[in-house]
Formats: structure tokens, sequence, C-alpha cells
């Protein structure tokens, strides 16, 4: 069992560290002959959407990522992840992956003197560790995708099927369970 | 955990890392950059190979240039003050800039004290040619390092340094025994704690950036290689004949530093690098300011 981290640009190893702790093996992606190994689960890390979702598309990883993804490759993104995930991205023309049925606003919290830090609920495993960097929230989500967590009326977290995202950093407070969370949903 | 601005700072270095970048002048370099694959822009009026040609002072850039930038861009817009310059800095922080870089590449404006960094909530990055001075300026309330280089020359050869120090200095740092770590913190001229942390850690407590004549594919594989957790490319990009490929090419050589194969594809046909000038032949060391 073992899980792919996309090692294009931003916060990777944070992800593998904390998948690590928890005892699952990951390996990184960063160009097509990774896709070779197999994997049960991915990450798509925080970092810049626009330079993760060239590098995806330049790198030749888009189209295979995306397939993978629609079949039921269990993901999860964490900020720019997630926007490289969402349908439609409110205040940027560009879309990636478009595999989640959610709106997001980019850096809706506006620059570095936006970014914080909070503790909220997220439904199906309590009160966690929230930090906020540029971040994006998710305007507004279809049926199909369930809202897992709220702060201050915004939708920071969601879940669809296979797909999980948060607007925040689970990789960069020692908290667990929003990656413990994923495994399980990927049946890890 | 607090809403700790310093813990906050520092994650969003870690958001840059793997990443580089990019010197731009005005809003149309800017969004030449962000297309290419920049992580981040710096905003400034002149680039260093410029600012080493016209001499005299240099200064913090017009905060309208800047705001101009901002507005161009989606990605993260850092911008220079003058070491020491405080009052830039709280105009840069005014203007919500996103980083502020307090930087040898400017004429410093207090040749003994380096900013309070403390004082600010926006982030800032400084220049280091070795371990002490990189604890010295966290210490200070840098949330994230960078090598100096030497700025505005094309030549790697000072950044490949710094960071080899760098790394060396951690290393030995590392493999000390306990009782050894306070006199190397007294000669470090830094508090204790900081060099524990190096001990424990065998890395710095921020992201630590290449920074400083990088002007090509290899230079960036290089100083990745040699352990920069991201790159920053001044000059090298729009001195040379072809920006827009020379820029997005550095970029994949970031991501895949390790893959020769890709570097050397990455390489072809990039047109003509920046001239570059030679540590030799200059007069002014920007990495001499600010210790």
């Amino acid at each position: 069992m073992k899980v792919a981290v996309l090692a294009l640009q931003g916060a990777f190893i944070e992800h593998e560290q904390m998948l690590s702790r928890l005892g699952v093996s990951s390996f990184e992606i960063r160009q097509k002959k990774d896709l070779e190994q197999s994997f049960d689960g991915l990450i798509i890390p925080g970092g810049e959407s626009t330079v993760q979702g060239k590098l995806l598309r330049e790198l030749e990883l888009f189209e295979p990522l995306r397939q993978r993804i629609e079949k039921g490759l269990p993901v999860f993104g964490t900020c720019a992840g997630l926007l490289l995930l969402a349908k439609k991205i409110e205040n940027d023309e560009r879309q990636h992956f478009a595999t989640m049925d959610i709106t997001a606003k980019r850096n809706a919290y506006g620059r570095q003197l936006g970014s914080f830090y909070t503790e909220a609920e997220l439904k199906g495993i309590g009160r966690i560790p929230m930090t906020f960097i540029r971040a994006p929230f998710i305007a507004s989500v279809s049926e199909t995708a369930e809202v897992l967590a709220t702060v201050d009326g915004k939708i920071v977290a969601a879940r669809q099927d296979n797909q999980l995202v948060t607007s925040f950093h689970p990789e960069l407070n020692e908290d667990l369970s929003v990656h413990r969370y994923f495994l399980k949903m990927a049946g890890l | 955990m607090s809403n700790n601005r310093f813990e906050l700072n520092k994650n969003l270095a870690q958001m840059l890392k793997g990443g580089v970048i990019m010197d731009v002048t005005t809003p149309e370099q800017a969004k030449i950059a962000e297309a290419a694959g920049a992580c981040a822009v710096m905003a400034l009026e002149r680039i260093p190979a410029d600012i080493r040609a016209a001499g005299g002072v240099s200064r913090m850039s017009d905060p309208k240039m800047i705001k101009g930038i901002q507005n161009a861009v989606s990605i993260p817009v850092m911008a220079k003050c003058r070491i020491g310059h405080f009052a830039e800095a709280q105009i840069l922080q005014a203007i919500e800039i996103d980083y502020i870089d307090e930087s040898e590449v400017l004429s410093p404006a207090d040749d003994k004290y380096h900013i309070d960094k403390t004082k600010f909530d926006v982030p800032f990055v400084c220049g280091a040619k070795d371990l002490g001075e990189a604890l010295r300026r966290i210490n200070e309330g840098a949330s994230m390092i960078r090598t100096k280089g030497e700025p505005g020359t094309g030549d790697v050869v000072q950044a490949v340094r710094h960071m080899r120090l760098m790394q060396s200095e951690i290393r030995r740092i590392g493999s000390m025994a306990e009782d050894e770590l306070f006199d190397t913190a007294k000669q470090l001229q830094v508090p204790y704690e900081l060099v524990q942390y190096v001990h424990e850690h065998k890395k710095l407590p921020v992201v630590n950036f290449a920074a400083g004549g990088v002007a090509t594919p290899a230079d960036a594989a290089l100083m990745m290689q040699l352990g920069a957790e991201g790159v920053f490319v001044g000059s090298g990009i729009f001195k040379s004949g072809n920006p827009e490929k020379r820029a997005a090419a550095i970029v994949k050589a970031v991501t895949n530093f390790n893959d020769a194969k890709l570097l050397a594809e990455l390489s072809e046909n990039l047109g003509e690098a920046m001239v570059g000038i030679n540590e030799q032949e200059i007069e002014l060391l920007m990495a001499e300011r600010g210790k």
C-alpha cells in the first residue's frame, strides 16, 4: 500500500513526513516515469496552483492523473491542491483537474497579512488545528459534494466520493487526524 | 499554537519550496514570470545587474510600481528594502507586501544594525553567506534565508560557496557532542537554542533558498543538489535573449534537478545567457554588506 505525493512544487515533504509518522510509505511524482509505480492514493500539496498546474501539463502528468482521479483514485488536496481539483475557480479563468464539484475562491483571505491560524470542527473528526496560508476557500459546493468544515461561515473542507480537500494545511501542524481520515477513505 | 506571525510567515516560505522566485521590474515582466511558472516575484525598479552598472545609492522601489506588479499577478509579491532601513520596511508592510527582502543588493542604510524583524507582521527573507549570518538573521526575526551569492553577475561561484559553507557547518554542528554546542553558540554569536535546533534537526529552522548569480537551468539544478530548497533568479532571466523560455526551463530544472537527461533537454536552444562578469572582475562585493 503506497501513497503518491505530487512533488512538482510546494510543501510536499511535509505530507511525506505525516505519512511516515502514520507508518505509510510514500513516493514522489515529479515526472511521467514516476507513474509507472503503483499507488493507492494521491496527495496534492500546498504551493502555487499556477506553478503546479503548468508543470502537470508540461511534464505530461495531467491527463493520466486526471483519468485516474475520475476512475476513483483517492485524492487529498490541500490549499493549491484544492484549487487543482475544483471544477471552477471564481476569480481565476484557469481550470485544472476540475474533477470535484466545487467552486473555489483563490487567495480568498487576501495577501500574507491575511494568513491565520485557528481551531475548528471537522465533521467526523472533531476539533482540529487549521493553518491558512494565503488560502482559498470554497464558495459553493454542488449536491454531490459534502461540506466537512466551515470557519466564519466559509467552507474550508469538503469531500466528494474519492476526493478530499482542505483549504488549510493539516501537514503544517502536529495533528495527524486529517491524514488518518484520508487513509481510511482510501481504504488503507 | 496561537496565531503566531513568525510561524505563519515560516509556513509561507514552506509553500514556496521547490519553486523559482524571479526578479521583475514591470507588470509585463511579472506576467511573463507568472506564466513561466514563477512561485513568486520580486518587484524592483532595477535588476541587480543594472544596479551594479549604474552605481550610486540604490533604494527601495517606488510603492506605486510595486502595487502595479501586485495588481498584475496572483502569486506572492516580494520587494526589497535596504539593510537596517526599518522605515522602508514599514512602508512595504503598509502596502501589504507578501515578503520583504532585507537585501544587500541595495545600499545599506545601517552599517551596524539589521532591522528588528520581530516587530513586523509581514515576513522577511535575508541573505547569508555562512551559518552564523543565517542564524543571526533568524534571531532578528527572518522567516526565510537565501544565500547572498553575488547578485547581478551571472557568476554562481559565490552562491555555491555560501551554500556549501552553510551545509558543511550544519553537518559539523549535527555531529557535535551536546556540551560543545555552548561554545559554538558563542562563536557564531547566536542564542544556544538556535544552535541546538540545528544540532537536532540537521537543518536551518527556516526554509533556505539559493540566490545570486543563477543564470541557467544547470545553475539552478546545481544549487538544488547542493541542498537549496528553491531558487531566486534575478538578472539571469530578463537579461537573457529569451526570458520566457529560459524562465520556464529553470522552473522545470528546479522540479527535476536530479534528472540529467531532462536537464539536457531543458538546456537546449535557450538563446543567449546573460553576459555576466566574473567574481574577480567586480569592484563592489555586495555579499560583504551586512554581517
